[in-house]
């Protein structure tokens, strides 16, 4: 997992370089905003909704330790075996010991970001066990050997003749054939082999319910489903922050989660686990990962009501035109460059800073959580820290100087435009990023400061 | 009623017009108002970079030039909303919250505070508004399309009352420019790209103006204009609710 990855900002220019597509990415994604729209504003209520799900969350993050007790006591009355990891390594250990007990070399797996975040897929791979990811655009990525690009539409990078290579590749389908349809009957052939001759599955959890210790996996293929039931082992992965405390919470969220995230009224499939059938196991396994770190640091706390929509990413301008890669981590976008800090400050301090702020996320999040303002907070952190690039920082120390002087500020000012006037060739120049693309402001001769006192005083 | 003019230090360096138009409007509008000479800047772009500690400077000059009024007003919705939620000297906190409660933006002033329903302004163009994010999400300038709530914009609202003037439909109303005070600079590539968008969209639409209430956001569309060689133009919103009649 050694590996020196390069900022956001510079995987942004080279995602840059080829604007058409980078037009083709930002229209696919503002059309899935646009629906989200479409069916929020079909529900005179959709704020109420918002803020009933974001005070539910709220009370869940206030008291997580008793429902994450209720909820194993009640999953265990259910028959479930309740596992606890600690971190990503706790978490791919406890899988990789339920695979070997089993013995087994290749499992199904379905709808789980979980374990993208712990690397879960590599960490089996080195033991002798390939996973393969059933829902399309997970299995997608996973043939062109990518991480997911968004968390909900994992392969939403890739145009339609890419995939169609990568199937005639690795799926045998005919060469040059791009059609949507038959790809899909394709890759669900294939697939129905996998789900067969799989005796354990892995899925994530949307919702679990504390009250009755059942999960919510909610898909729009049904693949958990598949894998699930025809598995002798169902091992559901979730982070601790996915409880909800009652049953009839669901609807609120449920509501919620699918036309945020595709503008859709509800997933095509919404699946209850509760009780493992005759002969199956059922394993829950709860993994903090850093969440209750997030969950002490009262400022980013709420970055965890996140029910991982994805409707910041599809509305976030910067993200629509810097693809999901550009963010270097398993959850991209505004809601992604919240998490990653907490997870490695010093790996992520870059993503805090890929944002203009402009607050489109934090008013599309369908559990009002702050996230232009946890940006603004991290950088404060970040900053703190000694994690921002030595420039920036002398430059915001000259700043500092400069503006708490009046004076100075006046002469800085002066001899600045006059400078600009005088040696344009100074600032336009290819050193400064401003004037790359864009002309500099034409320096007037005199401030407004200037002209009130020979005009007002 | 005595009004400060706070003009944020970019305005006072590079568009002093911006500051006329501001200050005639205001007076035209019959408000007492000074310009406290000594003030810089409010502090945002080292703020916004994640040198919000380096900023008591910066305040300290703020509550010392604006502490007496009874209104501060400044046209730049992003410097007045940096004001509003950060301008905190400490011995001085009421000091500070007198102004972070009495400072507003042009348009809102003069829809919220002065209930301007008439303007002596004639501006003959197809014009599209540019709703900088910082005024509108931040200070709630317009409804956000993101939420679902009733439709208002002030700046709208103001220049529905300007002579001549049409106003272009935009296909995406609200959609950020891609200033972002130093990502203009740190994240170049993504930038230019949300400018030349934002550009588009009005340029498709027929505008001849792009006007707005953020200079800042406007200095980043004129400059990607000017580069392009575009004939399309750029105006804060103060100029052309202060341009003559004739
Ligand atoms: S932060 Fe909000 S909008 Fe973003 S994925 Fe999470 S729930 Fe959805």
């Amino acid at each position: 997992m050694e590996h020196k990855h390069q900022e956001h900002a510079a995987l942004a220019d080279t995602f840059n370089a080829n604007e058409p597509r980078v037009n083709w990415h930002d229209e696919t994604l503002w059309w899935v905003r646009q629906k989200r729209d479409r069916m929020a504003w079909s529900l005179p209520e959709w704020e109420e909704l918002r803020e009933a799900a974001s005070r539910i969350k709220h009370n869940v993050l206030g008291n997580l330790h008793d429902y994450l007790l209720e909820f194993e006591k009640n999953a265990v009355a259910n028959g479930a075996v309740v596992h606890w990891a600690a971190d990503a390594a706790e978490h791919n250990k406890i899988v990789l010991q339920l695979l070997q007990e089993q013995g087994v070399k290749r499992m199904v797996k379905s709808k789980s970001m979980l374990t993208e975040e712990c690397h879960l897929n590599p960490y089996l791979a080195e033991h002798g066990i390939e996973v393969v990811d059933t829902d399309l655009g997970e299995r997608i990525v996973q043939l062109a050997k990518e991480p997911p690009s968004h968390i909900v539409l994992p392969c939403i990078h890739k145009k339609k003749e890419e995939i169609g290579e990568l199937f005639h590749e690795h799926l045998g389908t005919p060469a040059g054939n791009a059609d949507p349809k038959f790809l899909t009957a394709a890759a669900r052939q294939h697939l129905r082999k996998e789900f067969i001759q799989s005796r354990v599955a892995i899925t994530g959890v949307n919702f679990a319910v504390a009250e009755t210790g059942e999960m919510v996996v909610c898909t729009n293929e049904g693949n958990a489903d598949m894998g699930a039931h025809l598995a002798d082992v169902h091992i559901a992965c979730m982070g601790l922050e996915k409880i909800i405390p009652q049953r009839k919470h669901l609807g609120v969220f449920l509501r919620l989660l699918a036309r945020s995230a595709t503008g859709q009224p509800i997933t095509t499939y919404s699946s209850h686990f509760r009780k493992p059938k005759a002969g199956q196991q059922l394993h829950i396994v709860l993994v903090d990962n850093g969440r209750s770190r997030q969950l002490g640091r009262e400022d980013f706390r709420n970055s965890l009501k996140c029910i991982r929509c994805g409707a910041c990413m599809n509305t976030c301008p910067v993200y629509r035109r810097s693809g999901g890669h550009s963010y270097h981590n398993a959850i991209a976008g505004p809601i992604g460059s919240i998490l990653a800090p907490n997870l490695d400050m010093k790996e992520y301090a870059d993503l805090p800073f890929a944002s203009t702020l402009c607050g489109s996320c934090s008013n599309v999040c369908p559990v009002k959580i702050d996230i232009h303002q946890q940006l603004y907070k991290w950088r404060q952190v970040i900053t703190k820290e000694g994690y921002t690039g030595k420039t920036k920082a002398a430059g915001m120390h000259a700043m500092n100087i400069v503006l708490s002087k009046p004076g100075l500020y006046k002469t800085a000012g002066g001899v600045g435009r006059w400078v600009m006037r005088t040696f344009p060739a100074v600032v336009n120049n290819g050193m400064n990023p401003w004037y790359k693309q864009r002309e500099m402001p034409a320096p007037p001769k005199d401030s407004f400061a200037d002209w009130y006192k020979k005009n007002r005083k | 009623m005595k009004v400060g003019l706070f003009i944020p230090c970019y305005i006072d360096q590079f568009y002093p017009q911006v500051g006329i138009a501001t200050l005639s409007l205001l007076e035209k509008l019959g408000c007492e108002v000074v310009y406290p000479q000594g003030q810089t800047c409010c502090g945002q772009p080292m703020a916004n970079s994640g040198f919000e500690h380096l900023t008591s400077g910066c305040n300290t000059l703020f509550v010392d030039h604006f502490q007496d009024f009874d209104y501060i007003v400044g046209p730049s919705g992003s410097c007045v909303l940096h004001i509003k939620d950060h301008l905190h000297v400490h011995g001085r906190e009421d000091k500070a919250t007198h102004i972070r409660q009495r400072i507003y933006e042009l348009s809102e002033f003069l829809t919220d505070v002065l209930k301007v329903e008439h303007l002596q302004a004639r501006f003959p163009h197809r014009v599209g508004i540019h709703q900088s994010c910082h005024g509108q999400r931040g200070l709630g300038i317009s409804q956000m399309s993101e939420l679902v709530a009733a439709p208002f914009s002030k700046p709208q609202q103001l220049l529905k009352m300007v002579e001549g003037l049409e106003l272009v439909e935009l296909k995406r109303t609200d959609e950020c420019c891609g200033f972002g005070g130093t990502f203009c600079v740190f994240e170049e590539a993504v930038s230019v790209k949300m400018g030349k968008d934002r550009i588009a969209d009005h340029v498709n639409n027929g505008a001849e103006y792009i006007t707005g209430n953020d200079v800042s956001c406007l200095m980043h569309l004129e400059g990607i204009l000017k580069r392009q060689q575009s004939n399309v133009k750029v105006l804060h919103i103060a100029e052309i609710l202060n341009a003559s009649i004739n």
